[in-house]
């Protein structure tokens, strides 16, 4: 009997992708509450500590807040692009996740071009800003837009070359291989071959996601909030939770493709994903209340006179020596 | 590309006067961008109308009063005393330098001697209150250039000298504790030791601060060549304070027309030559440990005595007839107090020489074709403090 059945690819796309979703929303509660700690650890001052014990209901409690804001759109901005922007800004997040190995069999779709994926629509984010930027009618947020635009199309380039050069070692932009080349230990992950990548990618990785110090687009003492400065309630609360995303995502790629993914030293498993992930993302805290912002063009010049021949000799160089040794 | 947003009518442009004569230049690549009264680093009201094209500032003019609170006017209505407590109000910061520029024109005005004490207590409280002003404006400017914590280790700091005299002065921001004659309330031991271990507190962090910030490369980077003022542009514009002194010239109204006991304290004037923000900033530095040597000696060489002298004036005290002019050193500059008296119980005119406004002034022309981060660069290592500058 031709009984009609679903594919199972599809159940594991759905099941995964409400996953992913349900990742994203508590990873970004939990991540707010983290950094608000460690904020206040730095400022000598123990942060959030009013809602719940130590504060970590304060996030639920701001996003609560968030969702019963009211919506307003400010006259004279282009109603279709000025809310089409946040939902740009947020949707991809969900195809990042998509070929993400978080564990030995956590994969929601295993792609043969996984790591190319994630990149091609990482350059989504670009075009939210700029439709944020130009739909809210408000010249700060022209400005905040011009920047990031200029900022992610440069840093964009380094970033590809450093992790290109991995690929080339590895002949795979499959992840999951990417991380089945590397061992469990320390000094048998990618890290040690490609330090010069490493450090490349995690320094455009902070400019793509635009943390400080290179937070130029929404640099909140020059351009008040940059291209989100018109957006009220979840408006604003969907970049904000596609940052926090993001950062997660350019972590958890650098995890894959540099640290060896989930594998540890003991116990092998996800948990190693996520501990790698977070002590990347608390490398990524440390600077944004560290270090004062740099000047936009100090940024470029940073990017195409060091990141980018760097990365450019680093990829020569593994292309070489790949093709001698 | 004219800017005018399809949704505004002439009219409602017309409403404003700065944004009508504002309009953009013969090249039509410019926008008319409003820097202010609502910015998070005008600090206050101040609003800049800026024309940019791009990031780059093509012209720059401060639009200034949204502060104005007729200070000066206020004088002719209040006697002399009652008067006393708007100078608080008038820089936030540095309160106690605006209370003893005008009991300093006071005393000049009806020649009332000071006891000795009272020279040193506001000497003391006066510095400390200078350490306060500096530190606020340090921590504001780092946060004008985008690292958030330096403010909160500043306010950590500024919170001792706050405790400290809220104790005599009865108040911990706006302060009106000088007399015509002295000052309100004497200090104690427990005051003089607090000071001085404030002093040695507050080295070990200036230490910590030169090593985390004033040689952090990117706040170098931001700094240093930006915004340089020459000392011809500071003659013509009357800047005064930092400001000056950043530029290369010695100029501080404590050494230059000494008043009070300070040509007994040796401290120095630090000058940088460079004249951009760098040597604004390093100047504002280096005055926080001068500051930290003058609260030192005089805590060390108070004298006892009176803190106010006998037949001090009262609320009803009637001046003599004339004029006089008094001026100290400000956290900003030279602050000025200029009374005219007719004889009555209430100034007839009081000038306040604010060293916020002139040192403002300088903005507009510092910055043609600069970017606009550095447009808050400047601003901030200018150290503005709006309501100083509207009164």
């Amino acid at each position: 009997m031709g009984s009609f059945s679903i594919p199972v690819e599809l159940i594991r796309i759905v099941v995964g992708v409400v996953a992913i979703a349900a990742f994203v929303a508590l990873n970004a509660i939990i991540l707010v509450y983290l950094e608000r700690k460690v904020a206040g650890h730095i400022q000598r001052r123990p942060g959030p500590f009013e809602v719940g014990p130590h504060g970590i209901l304060q996030t639920v409690a701001d996003a609560l807040k968030l969702v019963g804001k009211q919506l307003i759109k400010p006259a004279g901005a282009d109603a279709f692009l000025f809310w089409l922007a946040p939902v740009l800004g947020f949707l991809p997040i969900f195809l990042f996740f998509l070929p993400m190995p978080f564990g030995p069999v956590l994969t929601t779709l295993e792609v043969p071009l996984g790591l190319l994926l994630i990149l091609a629509f990482a350059g989504l984010n670009v075009l939210a800003i700029c439709i944020a930027g130009w739909g809210s009618n408000n010249k700060w947020s022209l400005l905040g837009a011009a920047r990031g635009v200029a900022q992610s199309v440069a840093y964009e380039i380094p970033l590809l070359l450093a992790l290109l050069a991995v690929v080339f070692m590895k002949g795979s932009m499959n992840l999951s291989k990417i991380i089945d080349s590397q061992g469990a230990w320390p000094w048998q992950w990618n890290i040690v071959l490609q330090p010069l990548a490493f450090l490349i990618y995690f320094i455009c990785a902070i400019a793509e996601t635009n943390r400080a110090p290179f937070d130029l687009p929404e640099a909140e003492s020059e351009l008040t909030a940059g291209f989100h400065t018109e957006y009220s309630g979840m408006g604003f609360g969907l970049f904000f939770l596609a940052e926090y995303a993001n950062m997660v995502v350019v972590c958890a790629v650098a995890t894959t493709v540099f640290l060896g993914g989930w594998k540890g030293p003991f116990f092998s498993g996800s948990w190693w994903f996520l501990a790698k992930v977070y002590l990347l993302l608390m490398l990524m805290f440390w600077p944004r209340w560290t270090y004062p912002r740099v000047r936009f063009d100090q940024l470029l010049n940073f990017n195409w006179k060091w990141l980018m021949p760097l990365a450019l000799a680093n990829l020569l160089v593994t292309a070489f020596i790949m093709k001698v040794g | 590309m004219t800017e005018t947003a399809p949704f505004f009518s002439d009219a409602d442009l017309a409403g404003d006067f700065y944004t009508r004569r504002f309009q953009p230049g013969p090249s039509e690549n410019t926008l008319i961008l409003n820097m202010g009264p609502q910015h998070p680093s005008t600090h206050g009201v101040l609003r800049i109308v800026l024309e940019v094209d791009g990031e780059y500032i093509v012209r720059a003019e401060p639009v200034l009063g949204y502060l104005h609170r007729m200070h000066e006017r206020m004088a002719e209505e209040k006697t002399y005393l009652q008067y006393l407590p708007n100078m608080g109000r008038v820089d936030y910061l540095h309160a106690l330098a605006w209370n003893w520029a005008f009991v300093g024109a006071v005393e000049r005005l009806a020649g009332i001697e000071v006891p000795e004490r009272a020279e040193y207590i506001r000497v003391i409280t006066t510095e400390l209150n200078r350490v306060a002003s500096h530190l606020v404006w340090w921590g504001a400017y780092l946060l004008d250039l985008g690292a958030f914590t330096p403010i909160l280790y500043a306010f950590e700091d500024r919170e001792w000298i706050l405790d400290l005299l809220q104790t005599p002065t009865g108040a911990r921001l706006t302060y009106s504790y000088f007399r015509p004659g002295g000052v309100a309330a004497d200090i104690d031991k427990e005051f003089l030791k607090g000071a001085k271990d404030f002093a040695v507190h507050m080295r070990d962090r200036l230490k910590m601060y030169k090593d985390l910030v004033t040689d952090n490369i990117i706040f170098r980077k931001r700094l240093e060549g930006i915004g340089p003022i020459s000392l011809d542009m500071c003659r013509r514009y009357g800047a005064t304070g930092p400001v000056v002194r950043g530029s290369g010239l010695a100029y501080d109204v404590r050494r230059a027309e000494p008043y009070s006991v300070y040509d007994r304290f040796e401290f120095e004037i630090p000058t940088t030559g460079s004249g951009d923000a760098m040597g604004r900033y390093r100047v504002r530095m280096e005055e926080l440990e001068q500051s930290l040597r003058i609260i030192e000696q005089a805590v060390d060489s108070i004298p006892e005595g009176e803190i106010r002298v006998k037949g001090a004036p009262k609320v009803k005290w009637k001046a003599p007839a004339g004029e006089a002019y008094f001026a100290v050193e400000g956290g900003r500059g030279k602050i000025g107090v200029h009374l005219v008296s007719d004889g009555s119980n209430r100034p007839y005119r009081c000038k306040l020489r604010a060293p916020g406004f002139s040192n403002m002034s300088l903005f507009g022309e510092i910055a043609r074709g600069i970017l606009l981060a550095d447009a808050v660069a400047i601003l901030g290592s200018l150290d503005l403090v709006i309501p100083e500058m509207d009164r």
